[in-house]
């Protein structure tokens, strides 16, 4: 739902990102009256600058640094960012009004409702213009070369630190709105973090590296947690996307539509 | 600066440098023994920064030493600590027989997870083990015949061969003994060819492999050795708090453990009991710190008049009350810690000694890391 690994940046702090986006979202539109689309224009602007901002203080210093460092750091943010939201707006677990709540559709005979429609087609949206954006425009060509090998980037006349900052932008931007999408179904608290855990089975499912496997992944993962919550015995809904995941991991780690590749000595 | 002249093969059988730092260890170990007498108020403490050493020494091996990063290391630990607890009060198992069933059931668990680990690099990894101990979680709760489920477990105080370790005392030098083996056990796991080869396979998979490394086998014996010390560590956690519960053994517990291991400084066993002994104090001098904080504030608004000296306690009394704070400063700690100390402390410590030792001369390029900017996970 909120894959982003074209650029091989992994992100454990992705989740908090969402909560964070969420949150001024609602912030917006509850406690100064804002409207819902301006107020999520809003959240998604402000995150995104966030998301810039936090790379060009912290994340660049680790530049050029093993893997595990930019994952314990990431791990280390988000626990800042989810205290953070904690003073700020409480413990309290909140509702975001939306346009599309209690209203419902009927589409062949299955009874959907509008904020399951939101979610739907917002993911649709997002991945296509994620997808055109990486595969077919200069920035995007551009971003994916500098995660790969930032130094040959960088011979190349591309502005590796800009292009970071860039990366989160997005990256941070793409978590608020997946935060706001999220809200309404599953309630705005500090905790939503965790949600990011299942997008992370998703994007193994579907293999790091590649967005409509993403997609798919996200969509696997859904419908499995919906088939053992109906047919397993209670308990086995919670875990099952991670059985999944770890069955996925062990016999074939780079995923459904991951390319396969050795380094060559 | 010291060199040793070394005149025999004992001296690079030893497991110290020369004598000075045989006795340093032995002064150290003289001052633990003595602590109880010395300090009876803070002495238990004491004993969950051995129960946390040995936490980290698990992880150390594994994340400092294999180059495996496990987000799941709190899974283990509650494996041990329950199946410790099911053999002794169900099974009514002999304390030493069920630590060790323990620490095999762990081990096990531990080759379970080890087994995809083969296949996988980096983030793929520490992945699979978030999912391995969110799993794990689930089936502590669910599983409540074995686990007593959302209810929780009391658990009694050791027996061992008939003595009852019930007084604090008596359980601190059971802590410190076994963190004291485990350290013996692991430094010397540490030169033997098997430890070499993890080093070998945290610095260069491809380099080890050439050079006749059996990756499968030392990866998995990798994750057995350090899930068998956790399994020996969650049996006296166990009985260190005395009941059991699902929530317990959660992600946070595992990151706690992680951040021991970067904040100690990865790669050292001093690293593994720097990183215990400060995330155990940390939350002791958090505590503190809320009490005496909002006193401090209020001296310093003082010039400011009374009115402002109140408002000031008031403020910042509500702000370190907050529950949530607590995370937050782990996570801020670890980020300072990344980008600043990347060794950790012990690194800090080996830097602030090599600059004595070479007073005038001391480089900062000493310790410059080199950087790789070639960063695909694809080709690996």
């Amino acid at each position: 739902m909120l894959i982003y690994k074209a650029t091989e940046l992994v992100n454990f702090a992705q989740g908090d990102l969402m909560m964070l986006g969420a949150f001024t979202c609602y912030m917006f539109v509850v406690w100064y009256g804002v409207g819902y689309w301006a107020a999520f224009a809003l959240a998604l602007v402000l995150v995104a600058l966030f998301g810039a901002a936090l790379d060009a203080a912290v994340l660049r210093r680790v530049i050029g640094q093993p893997q595990f460092a930019v994952v314990m750091l990431t791990i280390g943010l988000g626990a800042i960012f989810r205290s953070a939201a904690s003073i700020t707006w409480g413990s309290e677990i909140y509702t975001l009004p939306t346009p599309f709540s209690a209203k419902a559709t009927r589409v062949a005979g299955v009874t959907v409702s509008h904020e399951y429609v939101a979610i739907i087609a917002g993911t649709v949206v997002l991945c296509a213009v994620l997808y055109v954006f990486f595969t077919h425009t200069r920035v995007g060509v551009a971003m994916q070369a500098a995660s790969q090998n930032q130094l040959a980037a960088y011979y190349m006349g591309i502005p590796v630190k800009r292009m970071f900052s860039l990366i989160w932008a997005i990256s941070a931007g793409v978590a608020a709105i997946a935060g706001v999408l999220l809200a309404p179904v599953s309630l705005i608290d500090i905790n939503l973090g965790f949600i990011g855990l299942k997008a992370f089975a998703a994007a193994v499912l579907g293999g790091f590296g590649s967005i409509p496997g993403a997609l798919v992944g996200g969509v696997t993962i859904g419908l499995i947690e919906l088939l053992s919550g109906a047919y397993l015995p209670q308990g086995f809904k919670d875990v099952a996307a991670y059985v999944v995941l770890l069955v996925v991991l062990a016999v074939r780690p780079q995923g459904m539509f991951g390319t396969v590749a050795r380094k060559k000595v | 600066m010291r060199f040793v002249f070394k005149t025999a093969y004992t001296q690079d059988l030893g497991l110290f440098r020369d004598s000075v730092q045989r006795n340093a260890y032995l002064a150290l170990l003289v001052g633990l023994i003595a602590l109880p007498k010395l300090v009876p108020d803070y002495f238990v403490d004491v004993t969950l920064v051995f129960i946390y050493g040995l936490c980290g020494l698990s992880l150390m091996t594994l994340a400092g030493y294999t180059g495996l990063v496990s987000l799941g290391h709190a899974a283990f630990l509650g494996i041990g600590a329950y199946a410790h607890v099911f053999f002794v009060h169900d099974w009514h198992l002999p304390w030493v027989l069920s630590v060790a069933l323990a620490a095999v059931i762990t081990a096990a668990a531990g080759v379970l997870v080890g087994l995809p680990a083969l296949r996988m690099t980096g983030v793929y990894l520490s992945i699979a083990t978030l999912a391995f101990a969110l799993i794990i979680q689930e089936v502590f709760t669910r599983w409540d015949h074995v686990t007593g489920g959302l209810k929780g477990k009391a658990v009694d105080k050791p027996v061992i061969f008939g003595i009852s370790f019930a007084n604090d005392v008596a359980f601190y030098f059971l802590c410190l003994a076994a963190l004291i083996g485990a350290l013996w056990l692991t430094a010397n796991v540490l030169r033997s060819p098997t430890g070499r080869a993890w080093v070998a396979i945290r610095d260069s998979e491809i380099a080890a492999q050439s050079m006749g490394v059996n990756l499968a086998v030392y990866k998995t014996t990798a994750f057995a050795y350090s899930a068998a010390l956790m399994g020996v560590a969650g049996a006296l956690f166990a009985h260190k708090i005395g009941f059991l519960a699902p929530d317990i053994f959660t992600v946070l517990l595992s990151i706690q453990f992680l951040l021991m291991v970067v904040v100690g400084g990865l790669g050292s066993l001093h690293g593994a009991v720097y990183g215990a002994v400060f995330v155990a104090m940390v939350p002791v001098v958090i505590s503190q710190a809320r009490d005496a904080v909002p006193a401090w504030a209020a001296t310093l608004a003082g010039p400011l008049g009374k009115p402002a000296a109140a408002t000031a306690f008031q403020a910042v009394d509500r702000f370190v009350k907050q529950p949530g704070l607590e995370p937050g400063i782990f996570g801020l700690i670890l980020v300072l810690f990344i980008l600043f100390e990347p060794l950790g402390i012990y690194g800090r410590w080996t830097k602030i000694k090599l600059y004595f030792s070479l007073f005038p001369l001391y480089k900062r390029a000493t310790f410059r890391r080199q950087r790789a900017y070639m960063r695909s996970e694809r080709l690996r």
